[in-house]
């Protein structure tokens, strides 16, 4: 109110109402709108045409990876190829094995930790809170050479059960950090109340809280998921011998200083990144309120 | 929404704490029993995690630290031949690896690369990530659309975009290189010249990068009283005055997280160096991890307590720059 009378904003008052037509909060004028959509249009395109280009190199023969006519002889000789004549499969099926296991057991082992780091003050916590955090951002490069002695001595190389074990490093801290931010959305008093009625904490946790949390662990399911999926440095090192391979390992075989098979390579890829792709199209709007969440609230 | 339940969660606990902290003047063992029937269910939830972590992370990094102060290698393990048992004959060597690794020119330029290539992969991505996320917070044809043609670079697992980029960047058939030639301009050695390899790297994990920065701001930005907006506005405060005095403080919060997170994941980064360069030409892309992961898996004889040395090293540098960052920020009176 007082902001009427005030000299400054009368001075500039008349530069913003200059044009005919008193624009209306948040409107913009054409210019900026042309500005704003060329704008997205550029990031959009950017965004998207590596992707693209990768789904159409893969319905090339490989003789015309290279070439940049969109589609001359469309085919589907690749993933045929890939499917049938190569380890491709295995390498999928290794993948799948190893990373939903970390997965399963990372986001139930995690759960419960999550759950008493959001609810209960207790001592040891704060320490705790610390460690997860700073396992999270363990460089590779300290734990590889000692977990590759371990799984040396204990017979696990090349051993889905030996990677499974390292990436529970990666996802443990990970996941229990995550969960926590999602308990600290669920209102304490749904807690509160399935105390009064006589259930004890893991009762209220296991009965009240899971139910509710439910999107909050497939979220933080689905991300570790994908963490794994994506892993390059254990598989390359850990697993030798084509069909121990993962999916990332696998594919550094298409494409190496020997060969270069593109047209496997891109036929691939694109199995693998679309369910991925898909799955993180659905978890995406949850998963940096969770990130977020999680790392701001200790 | 979520301050608030957070609000009233800290009170609740702040509350428990209390009472668990209260008898601090008691006697030992009585104070050591009431502890653990107010929190043995608290530790018990903890007790899994606890024991994962001291399990495969503890042990692995203690062992890490041992093994970086021996001359352990390739050669002088333990391992098993056939049915040969070879014991392990490497010996302690003290502080010997940290000193070699300090004192060579090599680890230094490698910091200093890894230190050029964090700073700019992140300052760039957020800042196209805050812009980004200004375009589009508001009513716009198409937002919806917009939002995930630009979040697609997240979706795709990393190796898989690192090798698409491959192809891109292809030297003598790549599609950039092509586009070069229609305009007249000679081929780019994208990723066989030191400089342009640098740049390379760096612009796939920009684009990398942005959408999680773009997800992050966005959330940032709703989180934005819109009264704000309008109180400004009718103070007479132009575009540029809004964004510089209430987005930017409004968006504190969220940044310094996002800031903190991306720089660990960019210092850490492996698989785009690794897949894009393999740390080359020479060892000119090469950040600290892969590096690392060079003298233990590469080169021949495997360097392990080198790499244990640099892997040591990398972690105290990562904590040093987690502690920094907290303390300047608490220093401006922020609190997390």
């Amino acid at each position: 109110m007082t902001t009427v009378t005030n000299p400054e904003t009368q001075a500039k008052a008349p530069s913003s109402s200059r044009p005919k037509k008193v624009r209306e909060r948040g409107e913009r004028g054409p210019l900026a709108s042309v500005a704003l959509h060329v704008g997205l249009l550029v990031a959009s395109a950017t965004a998207v045409l590596p992707p693209l280009w990768l789904l159409i190199t893969s319905f090339k023969p490989t003789s015309e990876a290279f070439s940049t006519d969109l589609v001359k002889d469309f085919t589907f000789r690749n993933y045929d190829h890939v499917v049938n004549d190569t380890e491709f499969l295995s390498w999928l099926g290794n993948s799948l094995f190893v990373v939903g296991l970390t997965t399963v057991i990372g986001v139930f082992i995690s759960a419960t930790t999550g759950y008493a780091v959001s609810r209960f003050k207790f001592p040891g916590m704060r320490p705790l809170m610390w460690l997860l955090l700073i396992t999270q951002m363990f460089p590779v490069a300290v734990l590889i050479v000692p977990l590759y002695n371990l799984l040396a001595s204990l017979g696990l190389l090349n051993q889905p059960v030996g990677l499974v074990v390292t990436y529970l490093t990666i996802a443990v801290p990970f996941c229990a950090w995550m969960m926590k931010g999602y308990f600290d959305t669920i209102p304490v008093e749904i807690d509160e109340a399935g105390r009064v009625d006589g259930l004890n904490p893991f009762g209220t946790f296991w009965r009240l809280i899971v139910p509710l949390a439910k999107p909050g662990l497939a979220v933080t399911g689905f991300y570790s998921f994908i963490t794994g999926w994506a892993e390059v440095a254990y598989a390359s090192a850990f697993m030798t011998g084509e069909e121990n391979l993962t999916l990332a390992g696998g594919l550094q075989t298409f494409v190496n200083q020997y060969t270069s098979d593109w047209g496997s390579l891109t036929a691939s890829a694109v199995i693998v990144a679309v369910p991925a792709a898909v799955i993180f199209g659905f978890v995406q709007r949850h998963l940096v309120s969770g990130l977020t969440a999680g790392a701001t609230k200790s | 929404m979520a301050v608030d339940s957070s609000q009233s969660l800290a009170k609740a606990a702040g509350a428990q704490g209390a009472r668990g902290r209260g008898p601090r003047t008691g006697k030992t063992p009585g104070r050591l029993r009431r502890s653990l029937s107010t929190h043995w269910y608290a530790w018990a939830m903890v007790a899994p995690v606890v024991a994962v972590i001291g399990v495969i992370i503890g042990y692995p990094l203690v062992r890490g630290l041992y093994l970086s102060t021996t001359d352990a290698n390739e050669a002088n393990v333990e391992r098993t031949i056939g049915v040969n048992h070879i014991p392990a004959t490497y010996k302690s060597v003290g502080l010997d690896n940290y000193t070699a690794v300090l004192s060579d020119g090599i680890f230094w330029d490698r910091l200093t690369w890894t230190i050029i290539w964090t700073v700019s992969c992140v300052a760039i991505s957020f800042t196209l990530g805050l812009v980004l996320a200004n375009m589009l917070n508001r009513k716009l044809a198409g937002r919806s659309l917009y939002r995930m043609a630009l979040i697609l670079p997240w979706a795709v697992p990393a190796f898989v975009s690192v090798f698409t980029w491959r192809l891109l960047f292809n030297e003598k058939n790549g599609i950039l290189n092509k586009i070069l030639a229609g305009g007249g301009i000679d081929a780019i050695p994208w990723l066989n010249d030191p400089t342009w390899a640098k740049l390379s790297v760096i612009t796939v994990n920009v684009w990398l990068g942005v959408p999680f920065m773009l997800v992050a701001m966005l959330g940032g930005l709703q989180s934005i009283p819109g009264e704000l907006y309008e109180a400004a506005e009718m103070d007479g405060a132009n575009a540029w005055q809004r964004f510089r005095h209430i987005t930017l403080p409004g968006l504190r919060t969220v940044s310094s997280t996002v800031i903190l997170i991306s720089g660990i994941w960019t210092f850490n980064m492996f698989p785009v160096i690794f897949l894009l360069t393999r740390g080359g030409p020479g060892d000119a892309t090469e950040i600290l991890v892969t590096y690392a992961y060079r003298l233990s898996f590469v080169v021949s004889p495997r360097d392990f307590a080198g790499s244990a040395a640099w892997g040591v090293i990398i972690l105290l540098l990562l904590s040093l720059f987690a502690v920094v960052y907290r303390r300047a920020l608490r220093k401006q009176g922020e609190v997390w």
